[in-house]
């Protein structure tokens, strides 16, 4: 019998059984000052190792060497530049509105940190509030971030940084559903929507028994968190850097970590949707979290140190003609074979058929959508004043 | 005439391949430049060696050679160069040779027609100045030093004294069998 | 409730001349309606220098490093379409070994050019300049090789009235050897890079088609008219140097868009390798440099010299009245009469294909602006 909880206690959903015996279970306020400390802490050490395993490898992608001034090897160089940054002047453009201009670093800063309120970080339940509902508190705080990026479009007057407020609201729009929808094929096998509960469901990790809810999350995911080739807001080649077009110092900076923050929150819920989150042998679970983040994190910047960009039609096209189709398919063909397929260790099985299935799948997807063409007939000035 | 951008484009119109084999191939290349070395290098503990006829930020002027004949000056297309020569016992005496690196453009014009081997492009290329007044190279500055060393443009002797090139092909080539090549 | 009248109005961006992809100083002032452009209206002038009225004061050998500075990425064919047009006009003779010279340097030349073209193009579609950073390695190369022949990188002021300033070192062969035997492998990496890139072909096929009769109206030259699939190459229908000896294909593209000008590009590096092979195959010993005196003054009279340049016909008109510098000299930019489709190209297409579109036409402000 689960012991009587207080009502902090049932708020944070601390389950005292998967922390060690001297762990201040029956005090939830110590419990969540430790591990917010605790999460801010991971994140922002992490958010530091991707900006220089980005960099580092990014510039070995290119054939360069990379940053390698600042520290060993320029392990510091993320230190180095939050410094520049803090010295830097703050300008703030005259026809901007000042409260928003100032707000909007903030607001898309913070939801990158709130996600890991639900993330298994530390090993089975070690975490600050394992909710039954983990997946819509990690919705509802990931999709939020898009408001920081629309208020600095917004305030900066300026027509880059809107167009670039203006794509990311669409793509945010687009890409929210298939990313659901492919969360909702691992909600169907793991029964549970608590993250920890997903982590514990994955014998097998999900990543086999859902290739192709994996393909459209990660997918889903790069579009979320602005990564190439979805990276239409700071398309750098279009719109100079989009949103933060007119930000300098400290509230750059800011974005920068939320940016990277985000790529941080998406590695982490991959890897414990998909990957089986902390769970691994020998080597503590906060490690193999870590490991597993930078597999995630590699193949993103991979694939950004390779492609290019889709236009922003393209963008939207494949989030509405394949992504959600394919993710509402998937949820369907995960619910049936949960109904039918006694869970067991025959599972296994489920892993080949399911592959063959999403290869099938994307297969005939790439022979009828086209993402060609795209010209739009218009009349010119001239045209309309005759 | 063949056009072999005609036939490729038709091809891959015809054969609509699965959305993301291309990207694959792509994700391949890159993932070799990965594996291998870099191409570039941490400049200032690593120089490379430039190359023999370098023209570089700096002249060298043997004012033992130097006839004061002003050929050079006359051949500079933006009249970098003033000379101005006195006359001495048996010839003339160069009393004042300058030349205004600030505005120069390193087209070598100059050391190409000095018909007495006077003037020298240098080696030298970190030579950032913090004001303009500085660029302007005077006599006793021009001659050579242990950090002045001229460089072999349109100077043959010099050329064959100075060290082979660093080229990024040898660094960054395909390996291959060393052929013995021929030289036109 | 009220009913408000809600309407969408155009606006305009003044992209450039400061933006990170108008290659240079160049601006558009640009109507969007959303992200459609309605309207383009080009702006140069950023760069200009007065090159023309400069080379009016200066002899006809110091006007050779100021060509230099037209197209500066590619200084070679600059100074050669230059210098031919000087020949032209005294009548000079070039030695054999002065023109298979310069068929190799401008060439290799042709390579580094397109190599730029083409990875930025590919920078511009959004790679995170990887494709670019595999071709500025060859072209590392090539201007490697650049330096050894002529102590520069950039501008070169290779070649003079009547040949070449320099032989090339003994040095220079064995590696010229090897870079046209790797080359190949390595355009089939960037191909494999590039070509099949389903993202790459999706934001390039069909995408600012530009027709066979645009193209010929508006007298464009280079990758980008032959990409419209109009087969035209001076160095084989107004042959000049020595090309009539070199067996080479000319590219031609079929529907005139951006994957067909960068696979036109493509497609002429590897021709250009050729040519560079039996060049280095046939070249002779002997003289590279006819002896002249030291100013050259030719005739009175008018001459236009024209080159295929890596970036369409490049020409030079000079007038001479017999002194010691040209009474005119005027220079036809190649990119510069391309560039005057760019409007026809773009207009309906979004902000991110007219970055791409204006990419693909391969401009260098330098010698637009002159
Ligand atoms: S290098 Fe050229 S510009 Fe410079 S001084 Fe000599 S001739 Fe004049
Ligand atoms: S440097 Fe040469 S060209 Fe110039 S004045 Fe002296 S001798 Fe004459």
């Amino acid at each position: 019998m689960a012991p009587i909880q207080s009502a902090e206690q049932t708020v944070l959903a601390i389950r005292p059984e998967g922390l060690p015996a001297f762990w201040p279970a029956d005090n939830p306020w110590l419990h969540a000052l430790v591990f917010i400390v605790a999460s801010i802490a991971f994140a922002l050490v992490m958010v530091i190792v991707f900006i220089y395993v980005e960099r580092r490898g990014v510039a070995r992608f290119q054939l360069r060497l990379g940053p390698n001034r600042a520290g060993p090897e320029g392990v510091l160089q993320a230190v180095a530049d939050l410094i520049k940054l803090l010295l830097k002047e703050d300008i703030v453009p005259r026809l901007a509105d000042k409260v928003v201009h100032l707000l909007a670093p903030i607001v898309a800063t913070v939801p990158a940190f709130m996600v890991f309120a639900v993330v298994p970080l530390w090993g089975d339940g070690a975490m600050l509030a394992d909710l039954n509902a983990g997946v819509l508190y990690f919705i509802a705080i990931s999709s939020f971030g898009v408001v920081g990026v629309f208020m600095a479009g917004w305030a900066s007057s300026n027509k880059y940084s809107l167009i670039s407020a203006m794509r990311g609201v669409a793509q945010m729009v687009s890409y929210e559903i298939p990313l659901v929808m492919a969360l909702l094929g691992v909600v169907v096998f793991a029964g549970t929507l608590s993250l920890n509960g997903i982590v514990d469901a994955q014998s097998i990790p999900f990543a086999l028994l859902q290739p192709l809810a994996a393909v459209i999350y990660f997918l889903a995911m790069s579009a979320e968190i602005n990564r190439t080739p979805f990276d239409l807001l700071e398309a750098e080649s279009e719109i100079i850097a989009g949103y933060h077009t007119e930000y300098s110092g400290m509230k750059f900076a800011l974005f920068y970590v939320a940016e990277y923050g985000h790529a941080v929150a998406g590695a982490a819920i991959f890897a414990t949707f998909f990957l089986g989150g902390w769970k691994g042998p020998v080597l503590p679970p906060v490690l193999w979290l870590v490991i597993k983040m930078l597999v995630v994190f590699f193949v993103g910047f991979w694939a950004r140190a390779t492609l290019p960009r889709l236009r922003v039609d393209q963008v939207m096209g494949l989030g509405w003609k394949a992504l959600l189709p394919l993710a509402v398919i998937n949820v369907l063909i995960a619910a049936v074979e949960v109904l039918f397929w006694p869970s067991g260790t025959t599972q296994w099985l489920l892993v080949p058929i399911n592959i063959a299935i999403g290869a099938l799948l994307v297969f005939l997807w790439s022979r009828t959508v086209s993402l060609r063409g795209g010209r739009v007939e218009v009349r010119t000035r001239a045209e309309v004043k005759a | 005439m063949k056009s072999e951008p005609e036939q490729k484009s038709k091809r891959s119109k015809d054969k609509k391949r699965v959305f993301g084999a291309g990207i694959a191939r792509g994700l391949r290349v890159t993932m070799k430049g990965l594996l291998g070395r870099a191409i570039t290098t941490s400049y200032p503990e690593h120089k490379l060696v430039v190359s023999k006829r370098f023209r570089g930020n700096e002249f060298v002027w043997y004012p033992a050679r130097c006839t004061g004949c002003s050929t050079c000056a006359k051949s500079c297309p933006h009249g970098n160069i003033e000379v101005v020569t006195r006359r001495g016992n048996n010839a003339y005496e160069v009393e004042k040779f300058e030349i205004d690196t600030g505005r120069c453009m390193f087209c070598g014009l100059c050391v190409e027609s000095c018909p007495y081997d006077a003037l020298c492009l240098g080696r030298g290329y970190e030579l950032a100045k913090y004001r303009r007044g500085d660029l302007v190279l005077e006599k006793e500055a021009m001659q050579e030093s242990e950090k002045r060393k001229p460089s072999g443009y349109f100077r043959p002797k010099i050329e064959k004294t100075l060290p082979a090139q660093t080229l990024l092909i040898e660094r960054a080539g395909r390996k291959s069998r060393k052929k013995k090549e021929s030289v036109p | 409730m009220e009913a408000t009248e809600t309407r969408t109005e155009p606006f305009v961006i003044n992209l450039g001349p400061h933006h990170p992809s108008t290659h240079g100083v160049f601006r558009m002032r640009v109507t969007f309606d959303g992200e459609v452009v309605v309207d383009v209206e080009p702006m140069f002038g950023y760069l200009h220098r007065g090159i023309e009225k400069l080379a009016e004061g200066r002899t006809y050998t110091q006007i050779i490093p100021l060509t230099d500075r037209l197209d500066y990425l590619a200084s070679m064919t600059n100074n050669w379409g230059y210098v031919m047009a000087v020949e032209k006009l005294a009548g000079v003779p070039v030695p054999e070994r002065a023109e298979y010279l310069r068929v190799i340097v401008g060439e290799m030349m042709r390579i580094s050019s397109h190599l730029l073209a083409t990875g930025f193009l590919i920078n511009e579609l959004g790679a995170f300049f990887t494709p670019l950073m595999y071709m500025y390695r060859e072209r590392e190369k090539i201007l490697d090789l650049f330096d050894m022949l002529c102590g520069q990188r950039l501008t070169y002021n290779y070649m003079r009235v009547g040949g070449v300033s320099h032989d090339p070192p003994p040095e220079f062969w064995p590696a010229v050897k090897r870079f046209v035997r790797e080359m190949p492998g390595y355009i089939d990496e960037y191909e494999g890079l590039v070509t099949t890139n389903e993202i790459v072909l999706a934001r390039t096929k069909d995408v600012g088609v530009l027709s066979k009769e645009l193209a010929i109206n508006a007298s464009a030259s280079g990758p980008f008219l032959r990409a419209t699939g109009v087969d035209w190459d001076l160095r084989r229908d107004d042959t000049y140097s020595i090309y009539d000896r070199f067996k080479f294909d000319i590219p031609v593209g079929t529907n005139g868009d951006v994957f067909d000008r960068y696979m036109c590009r493509i497609q002429e590096m590897r021709q250009c390798c050729r040519i560079i092979e039996q060049a280095l195959q046939q070249i002779p010993r002997g003289e590279f440099r006819a002896r002249l005196p030291h100013l050259v003054r030719p005739p009175a009279g008018e001459v236009y010299g024209h080159i295929e340049a890596p970036r369409g016909e490049l020409g030079f008109y000079l007038v001479s009245d017999n002194s010691i510098a040209p009474y005119r000299f005027h220079v036809r930019p190649s990119t510069m009469i391309n560039l005057t489709t760019l409007r026809d190209l773009t207009i309906g297409w979004k902000l991110a294909d007219l970055i791409v579109i204006f990419g693909s036409i391969d401009v260098v402000l330098g010698e637009i602006d002159r």
